[in-house]
């Protein structure tokens, strides 16, 4: 009987014995003490204890670089360019960064200890991104699986957006938060405001939780995030193609085209399915009763059911691209879409006489 | 116990008695990092380090569990006293060298699974080594497989411009090589011998 506790006393004792020692030596080995990241040349200077991650102590500091996993380096979203003090490039890292972006000196934020000072470049607007609270006003399902929920923000009480950004919805999950990307729906006229468009993933993390939030429940974010911009030209005309909840951006983009610009010209596409999948058609075809320059077009993509009316388009949505635009005028053009979409109706337009550089897209 | 010199026992656990070419103890990462002669060089600096400190350490465990008729315990004793070195090792690795660190990887904390290293422990016990010999032997054996992967990754980088036939390229002329290595390794076996 002695034998075993004391064989259990004995390596009991072994193992504490050198889980102290070990925590004594991190202690002293991987403490850096403080260190300076320097954001954009001197733009915001921010001292930090060493030792973290460099995106954990961006986000400590409310610098929001986007991220979707929660710094496990399996999103990719999180790059900045590090100008000096990051190490060298990680095998972590390769996997998402191209070479001219490791040349660059790209780096994945999680992925990068501080372990002195640093000297960081991210793109401005990631400046101005904040954390927002917020409570949900309204949900409203649009088909059997996409609904619409409005946000009521509250601290801070305003966003400053512009029509194509997004922003990170924080959701709960068994390994703690993550966050994942939504478009902005809602125009940037109503600051106090974010409306989401959010088709249900069985399965996922994000969307079965914003499904299931009612009104009056508080929802966190940040952003807003993304580089597109809206042609400020009135005499380009805006093509937008869009299918499922790729409405989002789209919807933001057109109200606020004809916020601003009551005469220019737009184009809406949209892909469904079938008829069940249609959504905001009634919506549209009021706005473009106001607005005659505002074209409005569904398409269906599979046939018709048996007692199933439709005045809309028959056929993928990129053959209607085709048939209604003209060559030759000067467009600027949003895609946001499954990818085979994004890539039949890149070539359209670029038959049609687009330059790629005037086409954005949005893949999912 | 044995009588022998420790300086013998060091020169005769890096040639004659090689821990890699002799036992063929330590075959995981021996294959698996000895493609770059500079990650061959810092892993068998890295296994060298522990292997020598682990040893004197398991010595004076070994002693302990002895006096307290707790020999049963040696292996995972053995086992624990390697794992929380190799922890150790690893913080120091990351701060003075990241690169190596990285470079090393998983090979790093995989120290801790190394056999060669509880190999050693282990024929330290069956030898019935004294401290000073066991030091001796320990860093004798370490280097032993240093010196072995870092001649491998040379000869691989070499290897590298040389026309393999396909069924024998990757793993399979690695272990070829390492054995033509320990045929050549015997050739010092007349010199001394510790068993």
């Amino acid at each position: 009987m002695m034998v075993y506790l004391l064989s259990v006393l004995v390596f009991g004792g072994l193992v504490v014995g050198f889980t102290i020692l070990l925590i004594v030596a991190e202690r002293y080995l991987t403490n850096y003490g403080v260190c300076n990241i320097d954001v954009n040349a001197g733009q915001r200077v921010m001292e930090v204890d060493g030792g973290q991650t460099l995106l954990a102590s961006l986000i400590a500091e409310k610098l929001y670089i986007p991220s979707a996993c929660g710094g496990r380096g399996s999103c990719g979203y999180c790059k900045v360019t590090v100008l000096a003090g990051g190490g060298p490039v990680l095998p972590t890292e390769t996997p998402y960064l191209t070479r001219a972006e490791i040349r660059g000196g790209v780096r994945l934020a999680c992925q990068v200890k501080v372990r002195e000072d640093v000297s960081i470049r991210v793109p401005e607007e990631l400046l101005n991104v904040r954390l927002f609270q917020a409570t949900v006003v309204s949900t409203r399902s649009l088909t059997h699986d996409i609904k619409e929920i409005r946000l009521s923000l509250n601290e801070p009480g305003e966003i400053s957006q512009r029509p194509g950004q997004y922003i990170q919805v924080e959701a709960p999950s068994p390994e703690g938060p993550v966050y994942r990307a939504y478009s902005i729906s809602s125009p940037p006229h109503e600051p106090s405001i974010v409306e989401l468009i959010v088709r249900l993933v069985p399965g996922g993390v994000c969307s079965p939780y914003l499904h299931s939030l009612e009104v009056g429940d508080p929802v966190v974010f940040t952003g807003p995030y993304g580089e597109f911009s809206l042609s400020e030209d009135p005499l380009v005309e805006i093509v937008c193609v869009g299918g499922g909840c790729g409405m989002a951006p789209i919807k933001n983009i057109i109200y606020s085209v004809y916020h601003r610009w009551p005469e220019r010209v737009c184009w809406l596409f949209f892909g469904c399915r079938t008829t069940r999948d249609v959504f905001y058609l009634e919506e549209f075809k009021d706005l473009a009763r106001k607005h005659p320059n505002f074209h409005v077009i569904y398409a269906l993509s599979d046939p018709l059911g048996p007692n199933e009316t439709w005045d809309g388009e028959i056929g993928f949505v990129h053959l209607s691209v085709d048939k209604h635009l003209d060559a030759g005028i000067e467009r600027q053009a949003f895609l946001c879409g499954p990818p085979p979409m994004i890539e039949a109706v890149t070539s359209v337009l670029i038959e049609k006489g687009l330059r790629e550089d005037d086409i954005f897209y949005d893949k999912f | 116990m044995s009588e022998t010199s420790a300086l013998v026992i060091l020169i005769a656990a890096i040639f004659t008695n090689n821990i890699l070419l002799a036992n063929f103890l330590g075959m995981c990462s021996f294959l698996a990092c000895s493609r770059q002669l500079d990650t061959a060089v810092g892993l068998g600096i890295a296994v060298t380090f522990v292997t020598g400190f682990t040893t004197a350490l398991n010595f004076l465990v070994q002693r302990v569990l002895v006096t307290l008729d707790l020999e049963h315990l040696t292996y995972i004793a053995f086992i624990a006293v390697i794992a929380a070195f190799v922890q150790f090792v690893e913080m120091l690795v990351e701060r003075i060298s990241p690169k190596l660190y990285y470079s090393l990887g998983i090979f790093l904390p995989l120290i801790t699974v190394n056999c060669a290293i509880l190999g050693t422990a282990l024929f330290m016990v069956i030898r019935r080594y004294n401290f000073v010999q066991s030091v001796g032997f320990g860093f004798g054996a370490g280097a032993g497989w240093a010196l072995a992967i870092i001649l491998m990754a040379a000869l691989r980088q070499k290897m590298g411009y040389s026309n393999v036939p396909r069924p024998f390229q990757g793993v399979a002329i690695a272990m070829i090589v390492t054995g033509v290595m320990a045929m050549v390794f015997m050739g010092f076996a007349g010199m001394v011998n510790i068993q």
